[in-house]
């Protein structure tokens, strides 16, 4: 194996990486907001029928991405509603949105099974892309992949040095605080809720538009809890998550060039090795009771009731 | 006032009140406004999708109930439903969140098809009892992993249960195209079918419902006793409904997660076992069309309780046969199934709001008089 060969290993690293990244910071928004959204899966899965319906019917695919985002912000929405104006058990709820979404996307995906859509082009600089190692190492992406970067920064912006990001933080960690100091703590975990929605429903189109442009009935297979996974792995910090996609990104295109490579081991055993990563990366973070409880928004997944 | 919060007021002018204290009428009702509301909707569904909504819900839920040969299948696929949700029910009360049933039933399906496939001859009469006890030891196995994890590392057995889901798919896939496939089998990825006697027998003639749902119907009383009538099922209620008193009174954690666990697991594998050597007859790379997910919600709408997990297991089988009753008849797609099961969920856990809250308007005199106050 020589240098050529991790040209590639390095690119769909990325590229299978992208998808957990807008998951796991939309979740991670949610999270630090107090709100436990175990619904990613589903939400995922709305987003990329809805975006593949949408590419298929309008040939666009910025309105394909925009669609992807609306339907997974409404199904969130569902959920926001249940669980912030009705207070039910943000633990069932998320389940029952999952479950939700897994039927929703059967069900409206059922006639685009099979149909070919364009991909997501990758950037193309005359000059620049084709630049020898920087271009295809760096230059050669998607602009999803670019957004998803800028989107790292801008959140680390947003929850460490911005007003509205503090008043999100207070929100999580002591709800009865912030609503005495007269924050609107529904209103915010509203947004919150809305915002991972969104970026469920980014990583959704992109997994139907970009990784693999085509719909397949349950195609996130599994990714929504692995970004859910991703999320305690981070400590709730947006560089760790982003350092943990990566390493995901890189366990799941291993698994692809290991066969390429002839590595003799039968392919189910390989394309176990993300969940069984999952699990590894569960217990070495959790293993010491406190990290998490210093880590962990301290009202995670608990109903607020201003009266109460 | 912060003018979003006004806003959301508008669009939503009611207020949550705590009831004085629980309503017991509310507990029984909710899950039938929530089966009605799931009723409504879908006529709503069938209207959308062009199709005349009363002979839809006909075809829906009431075709499946017509002959004995339906009727044995209703029963035969609540099983599976009826076995994971006696299990989950038990860790949801008492507050571990096992979501991998289904995982666990692919486990108890491999395992007890290992006995059948190497073993089914040479046992004879015994095979049956040795496939269902390995089944549900293959169950629990898997739900070991998730316990043990939790207990000693603190990881959270929602998500380790979940992943172990996929592992057990894809080594029940290993285990069909390679080692266990059936050699005179033209290729395809399957088995060999089980010998006779490593079949369930059927329960009645010209149906296809096996033994296997009065063995659910038993566990669910065995369940019952467990959880009103033994001290450890009385450890894991008070763990589950308040774990601060339940550590007081020196009730073990670990122990509770890791009953919780065990038990779920072992049902699942029971169902899952159940399948392959019933309906099934041998091992293939699909064994269950989400029976284990869909328990989460059989185990909610049935309350949590044995009897009502009986009854909800029942309708969620009606889902199915109705989803594929509709494919046939209605060229619907057979996913409407699931798109029915969770807006079912979505209903139980609003109209399970009122049990312990109920709906106030905000008036707009008392926003006024609150006004003028401040």
């Amino acid at each position: 194996m020589n240098f050529e060969h991790l040209i590639p290993i390095f690119v769909s690293t990325v590229v299978a990486a992208t998808p957990l990244i807008y998951a796991a910071l939309g979740e991670l928004v949610t999270e630090r907001a107090g709100v436990l959204n175990l619904g990613v899966e589903g939400m995922m899965l709305v987003g990329a029928v809805a975006a593949f319906a949408a590419g298929i019917a309008t040939g666009s695919l910025v309105l394909a991405f925009l669609a992807g985002m609306l339907a997974a912000t409404a199904v969130s929405l569902l959920f926001a509603f249940l669980t912030l104006s009705l207070q039910t058990n943000q633990v069932a709820t998320g389940l029952a949105l999952t479950l939700f979404g897994v039927g929703l996307s059967a069900f409206i995906g059922r006639g685009y099974a099979g149909m070919p859509i364009e991909r997501v082009p990758r950037l193309d600089i005359p000059g620049i892309s084709d630049l020898p190692v920087i271009g295809p190492l760096l230059l050669n992406y998607d602009a999803l992949v670019y957004l998803s970067i800028a989107l790292y920064f801008a959140l680390s912006w947003f929850l460490n040095h911005s007003r509205a990001g503090l008043r999100l933080r207070a929100t999580g960690e002591s709800p009865t605080v912030a609503h005495a100091i007269g924050e609107p703590v529904i209103v915010i975990r509203y947004l919150a809720v809305m915002f991972g929605g969104a970026m469920s429903g980014i990583a959704g189109a992109y997994l139907s538009t970009a990784l693999t442009p085509m719909w397949v009935e349950g195609m996130s297979a599994g990714r929504g809890w692995i970004a859910l996974a991703l999320v305690v792995f981070a400590t709730w910090k947006p560089l760790r998550v982003m350092l943990g996609a990566y390493l995901f990104g890189g366990v799941t295109v291993m698994q692809l060039y290991a066969q390429g490579f002839g590595v003799d081991v039968p392919s189910e055993f390989l394309s176990m090795l993300p969940y069984a990563a999952t699990i590894v990366v569960l217990v070495i973070i959790c293993r010491d009771p406190k990290t998490i409880l210093l880590n962990q928004p301290a009202s995670l997944g608990k109903s607020f009731h201003p009266d109460a | 006032m912060s003018l979003p919060e006004r806003l959301l007021q508008s669009l939503w002018p009611f207020r949550l009140e705590k009831r004085t204290e629980p309503s017991s009428v509310m507990r029984l009702a909710s899950p039938l406004i929530a089966a009605t509301a799931m009723a409504l909707t879908g006529l709503v569904v069938f209207l959308i999708l062009g199709k005349d909504p009363m002979t839809a819900c006909q075809v829906f839920f009431l075709k499946p109930l017509s002959t004995t040969y339906d009727l044995g299948e209703l029963a035969l696929k609540a099983t599976p439903l009826m076995l994971c949700a006696l299990g989950l029910a038990l860790g949801f009360r008492a507050n571990v969140w096992n979501i991998g049933a289904e995982g666990q039933l692919t486990l108890g399906a491999i395992a007890g098809s290992g006995i059948a496939l190497f073993w089914g001859e040479a046992l004879g009469a015994f095979a049956l009892p040795v496939m269902m006890v390995a089944g549900a030891l293959g169950g629990m196995a898997w739900a070991a992993i998730p316990a043990f994890l939790r207990t000693r590392f603190h990881t959270n057995e929602i998500l380790v249960s979940l992943m172990l889901v996929y592992i057990a798919q894809q080594l029940l896939g290993y285990l069909v195209h390679g080692p266990w496939r059936d050699p005179d089998g033209n290729n395809f990825p399957q088995s060999k079918v089980f010998v006779e006697n490593a079949v369930l027998p059927m329960l009645v003639e010209g149906t296809r419902v096996t033994a296997a749902f009065i063995v659910g119907l038993l566990l669910a009383v065995a369940s019952w006793v467990f959880s009103t009538r033994s001290f450890a099922g009385y450890r894991m209620l008070v763990a589950g409904l308040a774990p601060q008193a339940a550590a007081y009174a020196g009730f073990s954690e670990k122990r509770n997660i890791w009953l919780a666990l065990l038990i779920g697991g072992g049902m699942a594998g029971l169902a899952g076992i159940s399948e392959v050597a019933g309906p099934i007859g041998l091992l293939q790379p699909v064994v269950s069309p989400g029976y284990g997910f869909a328990a989460i919600i059989v185990a909610f709408v049935g309350r949590l309780h044995p009897f009502g997990i009986v009854l909800a297991s029942l309708l969620m089988s009606l889902l199915y046969l109705g989803g594929e009753a509709a494919q046939i008849d209605l060229q619907l797609p057979s996913s409407i199934t699931g798109l029915f099961q969770g807006s079912l969920l979505f209903y139980l856990l609003a109209a399970d709001l009122f049990i312990t809250f109920r709906l106030r308007r905000i008036r707009r005199e008392s926003r006024a008089v609150a006004g003028v106050a401040s």
